[in-house]
């Protein structure tokens, strides 16, 4: 009997339940099945489909690190049925998953590089997955600059780790907040990603940049790496392009011809340049 | 029609308007909708009994305002769509040129709203005798022969919503079958979803529908719609004494009156 | 195995198809009620309408279902308990008298369902589904199988294909071994072939573009996907009724202690499609989704499945609301008719 149903998700236990910042969250999550829990392997860049049984799937990254075995994380806004239903599960109780789909991020062509990472608001766990395993494999890389951003200080997720990367001395951190979004104890940076960046030192010799934000973030932080000299291809992004089945069969996450599920959703610029604006 | 079409070309020229919507010749012997945008295809421009499309299902369209002020080849079932869609806010009547055409081609023109009632007033809707007879004989129907004849015709519906694209007032940014928060109506295409699609959207209409049948028209898989339609449209004007004058610029469903002789309401 | 050829006579096809019935097989076939003609589930040789040109809907809701449950579930706080679908229990099929588009479009099918994993779903239904195709005698002005390489007798995907000869008798032609099984089960109705010119039998439809001029001249941005979808309403009946779209959607019914998952057909035609959450849409107006059907078709599959998105069965053009007639645009973009 043919019996390979790729449809069905893994049952996974939801570990432990951690809020990030208004209806936003963070799942670790183990699988039930020892067998799937041994056999699964992923990379940094790649996604899932998160599901509540009755409401449906919802597609996100896997936002933990390749390098920390046993679990996996991933952080939601609460915005749509199924990332609501989400948001209404505790500690213990069981959701589904399916994956990893996509492409990654190459991390073993950076080795003896310097990393740049520039994040915005929610779409800092793409990139928490990738800096992570960079960390863990921190003698691999040069200097490792992240940029975060968000539109208030209590729109910054990951708050701990933040602070973590922040005391870390193999770790140069700049954490900015929208103006207006900062508290009187607030000691970051006031100012758009784009701007708090080029007003940065960059170096682009030998520094490969991660740019994950929302798309209008993203339109004004290419440029300013660009003009600081970063080469097309040195620049990394991911695109989000709405899923259903994750495997390029349900047809509706293609740009042009590329399929994001299935040759992404790890780009360059240089490639997302030759790409029709269909994103 | 000569006169519709110097009209026409007048408005484009002018640059009064930047589209002319109105019919062609289609490729199969029927009538299509046609947008003009450059007077030297006026003559493309066709009236005939084949012209059926409602066209004011294109006035609301993200697609259509985006080119500019439109001028619309009007039939009188259009003409209707316009001034039930100017009566809920869709557009401004003003903001809209109409090429009235008659069943002969002859060109109506109207100088304001009351003046397109008042034509619509004096050209009482006439159903055809097919629909008239179907709808009679659906009526004489056992509600259980009414039921199985109905899940019979939903049966053969596969969800493309044709009728809802082709309704001029089924123009809701976010229809309640795409809303999942809660998700009222299923999306799938089994008896339950597709009895809870049709009934759903006829009760929307109700009071609203202009009876143009456009919908029936449109449906690959020939359910009669129309005929939902028109026996609410019945049910609509024996129970509220409503003539059509009337509901072409109100939503009796809408309407409460302290004297209304329901005493639910009170 | 190497296709042979036979002789079924007229009066043995009833007998045909009803043995195959009998076997226990589920048959659909076209027929025709008041004036729709449709596939339908078959009993009797008697409810077959074969002197078609077009059907309303495509058979490929015999492999790829409007809705298919792809699991149930029963679920509490603590447990979660997926139940497989049985796909044995999926029947043996038979498609009879499905024109040589419709044959080959299974072909499309299973390049999008075997790109990379394999959707057991469709492949299962497809292995249990024989294809008795019929080489078509007519053709109207919606029929374009001859410009996208294929032709009114093609066995392209056609387990047996019939077509009928002199004094209305029917050349089998059994291409496959699925095709020979069925032959096996009738083998006393069939007779040797005569030496006939199948060509002369079926109908001749000209060639109306070149599919590679077509392809060359596609273009995302260069064309003018506006003009040619005004009209469009954005619903789905293109997509619905082709035999080639396959996009869809994933759905749950039911609630979250019980219930199914569910995947039904959706298209890109709807603007939901592909609007996100937050309200963004990559292709928010209808031109951009016309663009897409037809680069999807022309454009995407032969670049990234080799095969191209149509079977040129002209169904699309038949059941749009608004005339919108593919093969008028497709000759328009590939530069007329060659």
């Amino acid at each position: 009997m043919r019996n390979d149903n790729i449809y069905k998700p893994c049952l996974m236990r939801i570990e432990k339940v951690t809020d990030e910042a208004p209806d936003v969250k963070t799942f670790r999550l183990k699988f039930i099945d020892d067998v799937q829990a041994r056999n699964f392997d992923f990379k940094a860049g790649q996604f899932g489909e998160y599901s509540v049984m009755g409401e449906g799937e919802s597609t996100f990254c896997i936002a933990s690190p390749p390098t920390r075995k046993g679990y996996i994380e991933c952080t939601f806004r609460k915005t749509g049925r199924v990332t609501s239903a989400l948001a209404n599960k505790e500690e213990g109780e069981i959701i589904g998953f399916r994956g990893p789909y996509g492409n990654r991020f190459p991390i073993e062509e950076w080795k003896g590089k310097n990393l740049l990472f520039v994040a915005g608001g929610i779409a800092l766990p793409p990139m928490r997955c990738v800096i992570w395993n960079c960390l863990d494999l921190r003698e691999d890389y040069k200097d490792i600059t992240i940029v975060y951003g968000a539109k208030t200080v209590d729109d910054l997720i990951y708050k701990n780790e933040l602070e973590e990367w922040n005391e870390r001395p193999d770790v140069t951190l700049v954490t900015t907040v929208d103006p207006g979004g900062e508290t009187p104890a607030w000691k970051g940076q006031i100012g758009f990603v784009p701007t708090i960046l080029e007003k940065m030192e960059l170096k682009a010799e030998n520094t490969i940049a991660v740019v994950c934000g929302p798309p209008i973030m993203i339109k004004f932080t290419f440029p300013v790496l660009v003009k600081a000299e970063f080469k097309e291809a040195d620049i990394f992004t991911t695109l989000e392009n709405r899923m259903k089945c994750g495997f390029g069969k349900c047809g509706r996450c293609n740009v042009g011809s590329v399929y994001v599920c299935k040759d992404g959703p790890v780009f360059t610029y240089a490639q997302l340049k030759k790409l029709p604006a269909e994103y | 029609m000569d006169r519709v079409k110097q009209k026409a070309r007048d408005l484009l020229d002018s640059n009064k308007v930047q589209v002319v919507i109105g019919y062609e010749e289609g490729t199969d012997g029927t009538a299509r909708p046609v947008f003009i945008m450059d007077s030297k295809n006026i003559d493309k421009l066709i009236f005939n009994d084949r012209c059926y499309h409602n066209l004011a299902v294109y006035l609301t369209k993200v697609e259509v305002e985006k080119i500019g002020r439109v001028a619309v080849e009007a039939s009188l079932n259009t003409l209707k769509g316009i001034v039930k869609l100017a009566s809920e806010g869709q557009f401004v009547f003003e903001d809209i040129d109409i090429l009235g055409v008659n069943r002969n081609g002859e060109l109506y023109e109207f100088a304001s709203l009351d003046e397109v009632i008042d034509y619509i007033d004096q050209h009482p809707v006439e159903y055809s005798p097919e629909e008239i007879s179907l709808l009679r004989k659906i009526e004489s129907m056992t509600r259980e022969e009414r039921w199985e004849y109905w899940q019979e015709e939903f049966s053969r519906c596969i969800r493309c919503y044709a009728c809802r694209a082709a309704c001029p007032n089924c123009y809701c940014d976010a229809c309640i079958v795409d809303i999942n928060q809660p998700q009222w109506i299923s999306p799938t295409p089994d008896a339950l979803g597709n009895l809870e699609w049709h009934i759903i959207r006829a009760m929307h209409l109700a009071g609203r529908c202009v009876n143009c049948g456009a919908c029936a028209k449109a449906c690959p898989v020939d359910i009669p719609l129309n005929i939902l339609n028109l026996k609410l449209a019945e049910e609509i004007s024996k129970n509220f004494g409503i003539s059509e004058e009337f509901l072409l610029t109100n939503y009796p469903l809408a309407i409460y009156d302290p004297n209304d002789k329901e005493n639910f309401i009170k | 195995m190497t296709p042979q050829n036979k002789l079924l006579k007229k009066e043995c096809l009833p007998t045909f198809v009803e043995t195959l019935v009998k076997g226990g097989k589920l048959l659909y076939a076209p027929t025709k009620e008041n004036e729709r003609i449709e596939f339908k589930l078959i009993e009797n040789f008697s409810e077959i309408y074969l002197d078609y040109i077009q059907t309303t809907k495509s058979i490929k809701s015999i492999v790829f279902p409007p809705i298919e449950k792809l699991f149930e579930y029963v679920a509490d706080k603590e447990h979660v308990e997926i139940k497989d679908v049985n796909l044995n229990t999926i029947p043996e099929t038979i498609v009879f008298g499905a024109h040589p588009c419709d044959a080959a479009s299974f072909k499309v099918l299973n390049a999008v369902f075997t790109w990379d994993c394999n959707d057991e779903f469709f492949l299962t239904r497809k292995d249990k589904t024989t294809v008795i195709g019929l080489s078509c005698k007519n053709h109207d002005d919606y029929c374009f199988c001859t410009s996208v390489d294929l032709n009114p007798g093609s066995t392209e995907g056609s387990d047996i294909l019939l077509t009928r000869i002199e004094n209305d008798n029917y050349l089998a032609e059994i291409m496959t071994e699925k095709g020979e099984a069925v032959y096996k089960l009738v083998k006393n109705l069939f007779e040797p072939a005569p030496q006939v010119d199948k060509n002369a039998f079926v109908t001749q439809l000209p060639k109306l573009f070149d599919l590679n001029d077509l392809r060359g001249k596609l273009s995302f941005e260069g064309l003018s996907w506006m003009q040619q979808s005004l009209r469009c309403l954005s619903c789905g009946t293109c997509a619905y009724v082709c035999p080639t779209c396959s996009c869809f959607d994933i759905q749950d019914i039911g609630n979250q202690t019980k219930g199914k998952r569910v995947r039904i057909w959706d298209t890109c035609a709807l603007p939901q499609f592909t609007l996100h959450t937050s309200g963004h849409n990559p292709r928010h107006f209808q031109n951009e989704r016309w663009r897409q059907r037809i680069m999807h078709k022309f454009s995407y599959e032969p670049e990234r499945l080799h095969v191209y998105g149509c079977v040129g069965c002209g169904r699309c053009s038949r059941a749009c609301p608004v005339n919108i007639n593919i093969l008028e645009n497709l000759i328009e973009i590939s530069g007329g008719n060659k």
